[in-house]
């Protein structure tokens, strides 16, 4: 009887009932705080500025090099929300844009980093203690041995400076991180007594780092990068900052602060707008890190 | 303690090794013809043969890097492409500029987030604590280089109080050097004014570095107060009557700071990182801005001996984070042997 009626409510959602509830528990843990809504609002605002830049700005062709000197050097206004820079471009069309190269870098260098830095760390923490450990951990370290911003200042600017060398350069400077993460987890979990069973049974040793072990790592993997793309935007606004990166006319969130401070204090909306995007994709990510955390989180009730 | 250390030595030189290797790929492999790099497409083939022949590129890769670790070893890493000088000189010539930078901002980190942090939890849950944690997402939210020019704004234009550019003000002579720290030079021999005038030069570009991590740390110190507080060992001491200055300082503090510089050392990545932004945009003439100058002009001589000695300074400051550490709590020091 109950198994029928338990069917039934299955078959009337597009979700099993237990799934159901588990959303529900995540959804009541992330909104519980306030500042992870706020964070979900920026992040989404992030995105629609990123993907549809080229439709929402007031002034697309400002985008690129575009001279109107007529309007050059104007304070923010109604015409142009953000004012105008010493080419007469609009500023606010040029932030918004920023926004698109800004998640195109978090996304390619976390789409990269992430799987590599996930592997190596599975491997060395299921192979805990044998050779292979030693060597992917301590290759993992000399990669940590010098703040990252600094070797992907050195590495970008070794090739030539563009968008796709500086996101290799961040690339390069980030799956450590994961592998490291991964494998504290995963040289634990591969201790437990599930895992055990499936070596017994004969898994194959794909099955058990691949359906045995990685599952039981991916909360912290997923909050580590809702988080990264925060730090992600934050070294490319680095590298673009000294020229490392987007390359003008194209802008980004780096190159105009460091163009628009030769022009401090009299032009301070060619720095102040840029710094204020930087600031909200930075902060959203980490407001919405901070709620996937929470919302992975065990204990706490 | 002493095995612990020597461990920790022994592992420190290891990753080292293989940070040379990999700077060592990065400036010498990657870039192609080094020689040209160095001289110009245009310059002279015997020049450039010459070149060749002195930083060992006709040999196979693996004999280059051992004769080039060789020589690093003995503090030779060549010459500037730039300078033209022995990057060595050029090294010892602007590293105190970046010391004297990280330590004072290293002060400024210790005592903010102390200060801060402490409030916070004593006033917790009140305005001061609302106030601090807002000042934290700022920290979060705005990079050291956009503080920079911030401060930069600031104080330069607006309220012109404080110095911005250089190291000293014009007309006024380095002192004797003894550390090449010109604040400790000048106490040392007695030139206080230009002691005084250091300081005041340093406050900015320190201040630019020191903001984000001062109200993050902040942030950290105070969860763990709060955690710690209402532990049940602390309600025991206070019914014991202890004074409650003891009680914070002795028993609340220390547990608690453990978790504060742990962040702090991994904070320290970040600042060295930022410093090569900072003194850029404060003109600093420090190791960092030599750093990303020679990363700009593909100095690749200069860049494998910056990133040498910023591996070095990070791993002793990561040492002495681990011996705080041990020395504060006692479950690290058994689990160090």
């Amino acid at each position: 009887m109950s198994q029928k009626a338990n069917a039934r409510v299955e078959r009337k959602g597009f979700l099993s009932p237990s799934t159901r509830e588990n959303l529900r528990i995540y959804r009541y843990k992330f909104t519980r705080n306030k500042l992870s809504v706020l964070g979900l609002i920026l992040v989404l605002l992030s995105l629609f500025f990123a993907f549809f830049a080229l439709k929402i700005v007031p002034y697309p062709e400002h985008i690129g090099s575009f001279v109107d000197y007529a309007n050059a050097n104007q304070p923010p206004s109604g015409a142009h929300w953000f004012g105008t820079d010493q080419m007469g471009r609009d500023v606010f069309s040029r932030v918004i844009y920023c926004f698109r190269g800004a998640l195109q870098m978090s996304v390619v260098v976390l789409a990269i980093s992430v799987p590599v830095g996930t592997l190596l760390g599975l491997i060395a923490g299921y192979y805990h203690g044998t050779w292979i450990d030693t060597v992917i951990m301590r290759i993992t370290d000399v990669f940590l041995s010098v703040p990252a911003l600094i070797l992907a200042l050195c590495i970008a600017s070794i090739l030539e400076p563009n968008m796709t060398n500086s996101m290799l350069a961040v690339t390069i400077m980030w799956w450590p991180w994961y592998a490291r993460l991964v494998y504290g987890q995963a040289s634990s979990i591969s201790g437990e007594y599930f895992v055990k069973n499936a070596e017994l049974v004969g898994a194959s040793r794909m099955h058990i780092l691949l359906r045995e072990i990685l599952p039981n790592c991916l909360s912290p993997i997923l909050t580590k990068m809702a988080l990264d793309v925060g730090w992600v935007i934050l070294m490319g606004a680095s590298l673009s900052f000294v020229g490392l990166g987007e390359q003008p006319p194209t802008p980004a969130f780096g190159q105009m602060i460091s163009d628009g401070a030769n022009y401090m204090p009299d032009m301070w909306w060619l720095t102040i707008f840029p710094a204020a995007g930087v600031a909200f994709m930075i902060l959203g990510f980490n407001f919405l890190g901070d709620g996937i955390r929470d919302m992975f989180d065990k204990g706490g009730h | 303690m002493g095995k612990f250390i020597a461990k920790r030595l022994l592992l420190g030189v290891l990753v080292l090794l293989g940070t040379s290797i990999l700077i060592f790929i990065i400036a010498r492999v990657v870039p192609g013809d080094v020689a040209s790099i160095a001289l110009g497409s245009r310059a002279s083939e015997s020049a450039k043969e010459a070149l060749r022949e002195e930083l060992y590129l006709n040999d196979p890769l693996p004999v280059q890097y051992i004769k080039w670790l060789g020589d690093a070893l003995h503090g030779d890493f060549g010459d500037s492409f730039i300078t033209k000088r022995a990057v060595s000189a050029d090294v010892q010539q602007f590293l105190p500029a970046t010391l004297e930078l990280v330590l004072v901002s290293g002060v400024f980190i210790v005592i903010g987030t102390f200060v801060l942090g402490l409030l916070a939890a004593r006033y917790k849950n009140t305005w001061v604590d609302g106030l601090i944690r807002i000042l934290s997402y700022i920290g979060i939210a705005l990079p050291a280089f956009v503080v920079g020019v911030l401060l930069l704004l600031l104080f330069g234009y607006k309220f012109q109080v404080l110095p911005v550019l250089g190291r000293l003000s014009t007309g006024v002579e380095a002192p004797p050097t003894i550390t090449g720290l010109y604040i400790i030079d000048g106490i040392l021999t007695g030139h206080f004014s230009v002691a005084w005038d250091a300081f005041l030069h340093v406050l900015l570009p320190a201040l630019a570095l020191a903001v984000g991590p001062i109200v993050q740390d902040a942030r950290v110190l105070r969860s763990s107060l709060v955690d710690n507080s209402s532990r049940e060992y602390m309600a025991v001491s206070t019914g014991y009557g202890l004074p409650g200055g003891l009680l914070t300082r002795k028993y609340l503090l220390k547990p608690s700071a453990t978790s504060a510089i742990t962040v702090m050392g991994m904070d320290f990545s970040s600042l060295l990182g930022n410093a090569f932004l900072v003194e850029q945009i404060f003109n600093w003439p420090g190791l960092s801005r030599y750093g990303i100058n020679a990363m700009l002009n593909k100095d690749l001589n200069a860049i494998c001996a910056v990133v040498l000695i910023i591996g070095i300074t990070y791993f002793l400051v990561n040492l002495l984070v681990d011996l705080i550490i041990a020395g504060l709590d006692p479950r690290m020091r058994i689990g160090g042997k």
